[in-house]
């Protein structure tokens, strides 16, 4: 498999879902804990 | 002017300054070495250009990230943004993200880059690893900053959407 972050379209959409990845975690795992 | 306003500033100055440069390395410096190669234009921008830019980067990513540091301890909230507790759990994910690319700058680009722009001695050999670690720091770099800049601005500003 093709590493994404050889190209910049790669690299921007990998940050995209990484972001959409973190936000849920942040919110569901983390924010959500602490009540 | 408040000392925190004076700080956040700087810090948000200093952010600019690194990330734009990231940006310009990896949108447009290393996409143009190879035409620049090609016509053999390639040695004033390792020479006179690249170097420049990282003396600005990796001393703007060391006060973006102190600056911040220092946001954080003032508010009282730097061992629960770091331990990713609760309600500073959104900035502290932004800050970790930022420590990642704060340690790629110092530990992996700028050491490898110094190879590959001849600053320090290099075998051909170590200069195409050295390049092709560098090169993935810094894409690693471009990737977290899309969600570092997300949880920069919703930490602070964007409550609600974590709740």
């Amino acid at each position: 498999m093709k590493n994404p972050l050889d190209s910049i379209t790669g690299t921007i959409i990998s940050g995209f879902v990484l972001t959409i990845i973190l936000y849920f975690v942040v919110k569901n795992f983390l924010v959500a804990a602490a009540g | 002017m408040d000392l925190l306003v004076l700080d956040r500033w700087l810090h948000v100055m200093a952010g600019i300054t690194w990330i734009g440069l990231l940006y310009y390395f990896n949108f447009v410096q290393v996409p143009a070495m190879g035409q620049a190669k090609a016509d053999g234009t390639a040695a004033g921008i390792t020479k006179h250009i690249a170097p420049r830019a990282l003396l600005w980067f990796r001393w703007a990513a060391l006060v973006t990230w102190l600056t911040g540091s220092y946001y954080l301890g003032k508010l009282g909230i730097w061992g629960d943004a770091f331990m990713l507790k609760g309600a500073a759990a959104p900035i502290g994910m932004g800050a970790w993200l930022g420590t990642i690319m704060l340690f790629n700058v110092w530990v992996l680009i700028w050491p490898n880059q110094k190879k590959v722009l001849g600053i320090v001695q290099a075998s051909d050999e170590e200069k195409a690893k050295s390049g092709r670690i560098a090169l993935l720091a810094s894409r690693t770099n471009t990737m977290l900053s899309i969600p570092m800049a997300f949880f920069m601005v919703a930490g602070p500003h964007g409550a609600a959407m974590f709740s």
